[in-house]
């Protein structure tokens, strides 16, 4: 397969970050309007918490906890590049980054199934 | 597309919601287990001052951050440009707040 | 390592701006070989219409700089079995720029955000001062002599997906251009600079996806640059609020 040619590894955090941003910009409208429900139709919001009882359902949170996870903690490279001083490790960063957002999402699923 | 003004909000609406977001992320791994209940969740934030201001803050932040971060989208990816692209911001703020802020009414008010 | 195929399939954009095509020119292939010389074979072997750029051929000008299979490059310093071990080119103008004809783009846009940064020398001191006894140990010093290698190729202009998404944006060389001069002492104009970079296309678009330091072929850093650039601006900005 031909590696694209901007596939350089910060180039691939700043897709992810972008990716990411967007992803959760679309679920939080949808994800409000539900947890305001609890007041006005709590069947309408527990109805939901038991479907998303579903594996499947569980697999997909884990992926929207990690989206979370991996925009924070790239944001949180980004605030250090542009605010503190210079450092050579932002490659290091950012898989860092991802790490982190892997293990925080993983928890997050394993105590979710 | 931003200027000093816009990237300085960008940047001070994500300072402030690094510890929401870990704390959010906290309790989701917390709460999860056993399943969810809307009952579990109001009887952790109903009536809590504590949870209403947690929250309406990340509201506020959100509703900021992510309207000139989708205004940054619409205009590199989208093409969109001039009085277009600042209604699509202040549209999406305005949108994100007034959901967000039912949502936290939803789980505050006693 | 493969061994080199002996013919080279080169598919070069041709045209102007509105009319582009491609074409593709079956090229033999040598031991040695760099993409400027098989596009100057296809110039004097296969199709003298054809329009390209180069100066010294020997990376120091920048002339030569094109696409090189969807990489911005210097071609006189690209080996052809480094880029293409499968014997497929594509070669094309700098990417971000208005075609003037084939592979020449038309550099007017890159040097005029050059200037709109403000990133030009603000002379202090006239003929009869004396002349300020700067040091290359001092810090500021030191971070500007990081930028000041800058020749102007565009190579980091065309590799930046940003300028690519925003017409406004000034871009990494003129950014960094004005970063060595904000780091200047016998800058007279650091307010004007501040402000030439913190309008509508300025430092604060940059995305940090750091194409521009990847691709640099004299190794200088944009992104450090331009990361500076939004501290001195949001800086700046502090203390005026401040003191307002």
């Amino acid at each position: 397969m031909k590696v694209p040619p901007r596939s350089h590894p910060l180039w691939l955090a700043f897709l992810l970050h972008r990716l990411s941003g967007l992803a959760l910009a679309l679920f939080l409208p949808v994800h409000l309007w539900l947890l305001s429900q609890a007041v006005t139709s709590p069947a309408t919001l527990d109805g939901f918490l038991a479907f998303a009882e579903h594996p499947l359902v569980k697999f997909a949170e884990f992926g929207l906890v990690f989206l979370l996870a991996v925009h924070m903690a790239g944001g949180v490279r980004l605030l250090a590049l542009e605010f503190l001083p210079w450092s050579n490790r932002h490659k290091t960063f950012a898989a860092a980054a991802v790490g982190t957002a892997l293990f925080l999402s993983a928890t997050f699923f394993l105590r979710a199934i | 597309m931003l200027d000093l003004r816009l990237y300085m909000a960008q940047r001070l609406s994500a300072l402030v919601m690094v510890p929401l977001v870990l704390g959010h992320i906290a309790v989701m791994i917390y709460a999860i287990q056993g399943g969810l209940t809307t009952a579990e969740i109001l009887g952790r934030t109903q009536g809590s001052l504590l949870w209403f201001l947690f929250y309406g803050s990340f509201v506020i932040a959100v509703s900021v951050h992510a309207a000139i971060g989708l205004r940054v989208i619409a205009h590199e990816w989208g093409g969109l440009r001039g009085r277009v692209l600042n209604w699509l911001m202040w549209g999406i703020g305005a949108c994100l707040f007034y959901v967000g802020i039912l949502a936290v009414l939803a789980v505050t008010l006693p | 390592m493969t061994a080199t195929p002996s013919r080279l399939t080169v598919t070069v954009q041709r045209g102007t701006e509105g009319a582009i095509r491609h074409e593709t020119f079956d090229v033999p292939a040598y031991e040695n070989q760099t993409v400027l010389d098989v596009v100057t074979w296809i110039q004097q072997m296969a199709d003298p219409t054809l329009s390209y750029r180069f100066a010294c051929r020997v990376g120091m000008c920048g002339s030569c700089a094109m696409m090189v299979n969807g990489v911005p490059r210097w071609t006189c310093r690209t080996h052809v079995n480094k880029v293409a071990a499968d014997g497929q080119l594509e070669i094309a103008p700098l990417r971000n720029l208005p075609v003037i004809k084939d592979l020449a783009a038309d550099m007017d846009p890159f040097f005029d955000k050059w200037v709109a940064a403000e990133a030009r020398h603000h002379p202090s001191a006239g003929r009869a001062d004396e002349f300020d006894p700067v040091t290359s140990q001092e810090p500021a010093r030191a971070e500007a002599d990081l930028g000041i290698e800058c020749i102007n190729c565009g190579i980091c202009y065309a590799a930046c997906d940003t300028v690519a998404g925003n017409p406004d944006y000034l871009g990494p060389a003129a950014l960094q251009r004005a970063w060595t001069l904000l780091n200047d002492s016998r800058d007279a104009d650091r307010d004007g600079i501040l402000a030439a970079v913190s309008g509508k296309g300025g430092c604060h678009n940059c995305h940090s996806m750091g194409s521009c330091a990847q691709y640099c072929p004299n190794d200088l850093n944009p992104l450090r640059a331009i990361a500076g650039l939004k501290r001195e601006t949001v800086k700046a900005a502090w203390r005026r609020k401040r003191d307002a």
